[in-house]
């Protein structure tokens, strides 16, 4: 398989003092579906944030495809799209124009973007509600809103923080389908979640960090066969509270 | 990206501020509409009609220029900052941040929201105050360039604001105490050569008489300062704010992180 993602050595102290990432070094390969585990307050959003462009790194370096985020970031963040993990959109504004106005950002006629639009909402069960402001829509719709706006200029590694928090079984579960069938489609797929029964049933790779620090990078079907059936639930109590057990 | 995708991104940020700035006309719009028509009818009408007339032209003649300068500067300023810094606080910014669009697109795609409302406020004031008095416009083109650069120039400092801004209260702090002393200090209701020498010189270092100035010149032909030398402090205060507003999005102050 082809390296899709290298990160090397990667930094963040916030102004705060907080360090956040403390030499995170990952490799995630094309087509993968990677889960990116770890306690609030982990580093995970921030390392999202670095791929995604939205948080400066103090360390390290990322490529994304082969293109570095500090050379190269216009190719790379047009290969990458972001469902953050707190709602973000002008709740204003109806979906239709929040999508549409995703994909004219990344250079997307106009025409072409209500044509991918149709296509998106469509899928994700949102068209009858285009013409509504956001704000009238339930979580689950807000949360698959978000994934149609990361969707609309088709990237090829989507960027999941915590997408199911809030959503009721039934909708998680075709989330879940819909999730599949993207990263089937051959998109690169890194998600975080504390849902660790999603990240059990959607992931083939799974990394845990805690502190700042990857304590853990293996395959899911890997983990889960050295622990002898053990759920992953358990698998992370396990190793965290053994993390942190260790004199930092 | 290619110009043809810079120029579609510029667009649709452009195409949603005007939506906005449409549907909420009686936040963006009215208001500068309704206040300086009250200081047409208030200074112009019942106050101006007592006083001496200033370089031949009658006291309503002489504020107009200003009046429409006064909605113009509030306008551009009050738009890009409080456009930026809610597109900050519900960080929907992320939306164009995580996107290609180069950061000089970005800053103009916020700089050009607030010389579009600064534009449009200008042009209803001036049709406003069509109703009170008689004008006429000595000169279009410095007319057309002090409304524009003044327009940007705002802009740019309200986006410099509202990067800084931490709170509703930072982006509230520069117009109440900075901007709206400056601006009826500024030589709107006055001319500086009614004052005594030393505060003649004191008005001097408030960049927004130029302005007004400037702007009074293109419809009466009179000014307090030199015509050039208020182009040349409204080109240098608007090169020296696109380059901070630059600086600031490069080091991400404000917006990442």
């Amino acid at each position: 398989m082809q390296e899709e993602i290298s990160i090397k050595d990667l930094r963040k102290v916030y102004k705060t003092g907080t360090a956040a990432l403390k030499g995170v070094t990952l490799s995630i390969e094309k087509g993968d579906f990677f889960a990116l585990l770890g306690p609030n307050g982990a580093g995970k959003t921030t390392l999202i944030g670095i791929l995604a462009g939205l948080v400066v790194k103090t360390g390290g370096e990322v490529s994304v495809f082969g293109s570095s985020i500090d050379k190269d970031p216009v190719t790379t963040k047009s290969h990458i799209g972001l469902v953050p993990q707190e709602f973000n959109f002008n709740i204003f504004e109806k979906v239709i124009d929040i999508v549409v106005d995703q994909a004219g950002f990344y250079g997307i006629p106009r025409k072409e973007a209500l044509a991918r639009a149709e296509n998106i909402l469509k899928d994700l069960g949102l068209w009858e509600k285009r013409n509504e402001p956001s704000q009238q829509l339930s979580g689950g719709m807000k949360r698959r809103l978000m994934i149609a706006r990361a969707l609309i200029h088709h990237p090829r590694l989507l960027l999941l923080d915590e997408p199911t928090a809030g959503v009721d079984v039934e909708m998680r579960h075709g989330m879940w389908d819909f999730l599949r069938k993207m990263n089937q489609g051959g998109m690169t797929i890194v998600l975080t979640t504390h849902y660790l029964e999603e990240a059990e049933k959607l992931s083939r790779t799974v990394a845990m960090i805690n502190k700042g620090e990857i304590v853990l990078n293996e395959p899911m079907a890997g983990l889960l066969a050295r622990h002898g059936g053990k759920k992953l639930e358990n698998i992370y109590l396990d190793l965290i509270k053994q993390d942190n057990e260790q004199p930092s | 990206m290619t110009p043809q995708q810079i120029w579609t991104s510029y667009y649709t940020m452009m195409r949603r501020e005007f939506v906005r700035i449409i549907r909420i006309w009686s936040q963006t719009l009215l208001p500068p509409v309704v206040t300086t028509s009250l200081y047409f009818v208030v200074f112009g009408t019942f106050i101006g009609s007592q006083l001496q007339p200033i370089d031949g032209f009658s006291y309503i003649q002489f504020i107009v220029p200003g009046l429409i300068m006064m909605g113009v500067i509030t306008s551009a300023y009050s738009n890009t900052v409080s456009t930026f810094y809610f597109a900050k606080w519900i960080r929907n910014i992320d939306e164009i941040l995580v996107s290609p669009t180069p950061d000089w697109v970005v800053i103009a795609g916020f700089v050009s929201g607030g010389v579009l409302r600064g534009l449009l406020v200008g042009i209803l004031v001036l049709i406003c105050s069509l109703f009170f008095t008689h004008l006429a416009i000595a000169n279009v083109f410095v007319v057309l360039a002090a409304l524009i650069l003044t327009s940007v120039l705002f802009s740019f400092a309200g986006l410099i604001n509202g990067i800084y801004a931490k709170g509703f209260d930072g982006i509230s702090i520069v117009p109440t105490f900075v901007l709206t002393p400056l601006t009826y200090l500024g030589g709107i209701f006055y001319s500086i050569e009614q004052f005594p020498e030393f505060w003649q010189n004191v008005s001097l270092a408030n960049p927004i008489l130029y302005m007004v100035n400037a702007f009074r010149y293109g419809f009466l032909g009179i000014s307090d300062v030199p015509l050039m030398t208020c182009f040349a402090v409204l080109i240098g205060f608007t090169v020296a704010f696109a380059v901070v507003s630059i600086y600031l999005f490069k080091k991400g102050t404000g917006i990442k992180n």
